[in-house]
């Protein structure tokens, strides 16, 4: 599997407004730091306390799942780390710098596709190039380039030819790479999945597991994958973090010690079953009031 | 035949059938013609006056177009500002519903006493009955837009104008032209009460000074020739609905899996 993309590495990350604390080594190292946060927002029956004492850190190129009982604030997390939400109490930075609006260069899926019905599938897969700084600018210009770029990234999922489609003509497995394309194309340091394959049939979720395996094996961008399947996550993640039921907290943090790359297969060894299972006792610990 | 056949010419099947139903029972039971001409009286009345009910019928014809094309203009800008911003959607919509609730044949002698007899007047009150279903239309196309596709934008450094550009105004359009629809028939609805009130041209006036003079199968005449005005134009905008938002038609708008 060969992608015509830059390494990661070079990836052309905005300079935030200001830098709240010269980065040293510690913090180049971390690219997401949440620190104590808490978060409140009005609901519909009053306040909501959603978040509290959240602490979380992800290293560079590290892929973490977080689990926990419905409820319990995973999403509000995503919408922290990429700064579409503010934290009532507490900061998070990202890259060694402290989030204070959309961060610009986050990817992003959730469990509904949510493709563009009258693009084709690549206009789909280039939609954050016409959006992204300094591809915007560009896109015009080098429309030809981006676009081969979109035609080697839809390959790597399993979509050659199928760039001139428009969605409704794909089944829902084939959206959701369009999807996960989507939010890769502009090469971006930090992936944010949100129950991407939750929709899917169990046969179909596998194969998007390794399909999403592979990418990140290859490009090596930091992932935050919010999930309910705890195999998932354990086949998946380096780390994995357990959050209590509402308000959520960060009740444990698991370390996943397989190798990679990992195949389907060590989803029935009893280590991987055994971790399984310490998970899932957590979470029916943390979902009692 | 076969069945795309029979669909082909059903509607002129059930056309002709309603006017024969109407022609059997005004003969089987004796109605005066005074009271309801049958359609040979109402067709023979529209040969007598063939000159007379085609001039009226390019006047109230373009008279709606124009009060129409001011409504899709005016509609379609209020509405993209009252999707744009939840303030403005607040604050605005309890008016817009008030003066969507007054009758419109009570504007009329106020738009004749501003404008004089003539085309204008029926020309605002096309404009303003039929404008306001483009509003409502175009602005629930903004505000149903997808909250998580917001945010994967937004997450990008997508400014508000960009998420509006490539998503907002493209989603919008099926509710748009879905409401052209509406707005035409409505338009047509406009026109006629705003002459009839008051106007010296248009089938509204025609309409209404054949009944002063008793001429009732001149009334249906013209009543025939406003339906099929209003079917005319129905159809054009069905078809550039189905045109121009075809993809809306394949797929359902959340294109969920």
């Amino acid at each position: 599997m060969s992608v015509a993309m830059r390494p990661v590495g070079g990836l052309p990350v905005e300079p935030r407004a200001r830098h709240d604390a010269p980065g040293g080594l510690d913090s180049m190292a971390t690219t997401v730091d949440i620190g104590d946060i808490s978060l409140n927002y009005r609901g519909a029956s009053g306040n909501v306390l959603a978040l509290q004492n959240t602490t979380m850190r992800i290293g560079r190129g590290e892929f973490a799942a977080v689990v926990g009982p419905s409820g319990c604030g995973k999403s509000s997390l995503m919408r922290l780390v990429t700064g579409l939400v503010r934290p009532t109490t507490g900061d998070i930075s990202v890259f060694g710098e402290k989030v204070r609006g959309p961060l610009k260069i986050a990817g992003m899926a959730f469990q509904n596709p949510n493709l563009l019905p009258w693009r084709k599938v690549i206009d789909n897969v280039l939609l954050p190039l016409e959006i992204v700084r300094p591809h915007r600018r560009r896109f015009r210009a080098e429309k030809d380039k981006y676009r081969a770029q979109g035609e080697a990234l839809l390959k790597t999922v399993g979509l050659e030819g199928f760039s001139g489609r428009f969605p409704w003509e794909l089944s829902g497995g084939m959206q959701q790479r369009v999807s996960l394309c989507r939010a890769l194309i502009h090469q971006p340091a930090l992936l944010m999945l949100d129950e991407p394959f939750a929709a899917l049939d169990a046969f179909t979720r596998e194969e998007l597991w390794c399909v999403l395996r592979d990418l990140w094996q290859e490009l090596r961008f930091t992932v935050i994958l919010v999930t309910h399947d705890l195999r998932e996550a354990a086949f998946l993640a380096d780390t994995i973090h357990v959050m209590s039921a509402r308000p959520g907290r960060v009740v444990m943090t698991k370390t996943v010690p397989f190798p990679r790359p990992r195949e389907l297969d060590i989803c029935f060894e009893p280590a991987f079953t055994d971790i399984v299972q310490e998970l899932r006792a957590k979470i029916a610990e943390v979902r009692k009031p | 035949m076969s069945q795309n056949t029979v669909e082909t010419i059903a509607p002129w099947v059930f056309t002709l059938a309603i006017f024969a139903v109407w022609e059997i029972a005004c003969r089987l039971f004796g109605v005066d013609p005074f009271i309801l001409p049958p359609p040979s009286a109402a067709f023979a009345a529209m040969a007598q006056y063939w000159g007379p009910l085609m001039r009226h019928s390019a006047v109230t014809l373009w008279t709606t177009m124009a009060g129409f094309a001011l409504a899709v203009a005016f509609g379609v800008a209020l509405g993209l500002i009252v999707g744009w911003s939840r303030t403005i959607y607040r604050g605005l919509y309890p008016v817009m519903i008030g003066f969507n609730c007054i009758p419109k044949v009570a504007v009329v002698p106020i738009l004749i006493m501003w404008f004089g007899i003539g085309e204008v007047p029926a020309i605002l009150t096309a404009f303003l009955i039929s404008f306001f279903p483009i509003v409502v239309n175009v602005a629930t196309g903004l505000a149903t837009m997808e909250p998580e596709l917001e945010d994967v934008l937004r997450a990008l450094g997508a400014r508000k104008l960009d998420i509006m550009l490539k998503v907002g105004i493209p989603r919008t359009q099926p509710y748009l032209f879905g409401s052209l629809k509406v707005a035409i028939t409505l338009a047509f609805v406009g026109t006629i009460v705003s002459e009839t009130v008051g106007a010296n041209a248009g089938l509204g006036y025609l309409i209404a000074l054949a009944g002063s003079n008793f001429q009732v199968p001149l009334v249906f005449a013209a009543l025939i020739l406003l339906a099929i005005e209003g079917i005319a134009m129905y159809a054009v905008f069905a078809y550039i609905e189905v045109y121009f938002t075809r993809w809306a038609f394949r797929s359902s708008m959340s294109a969920a899996t």
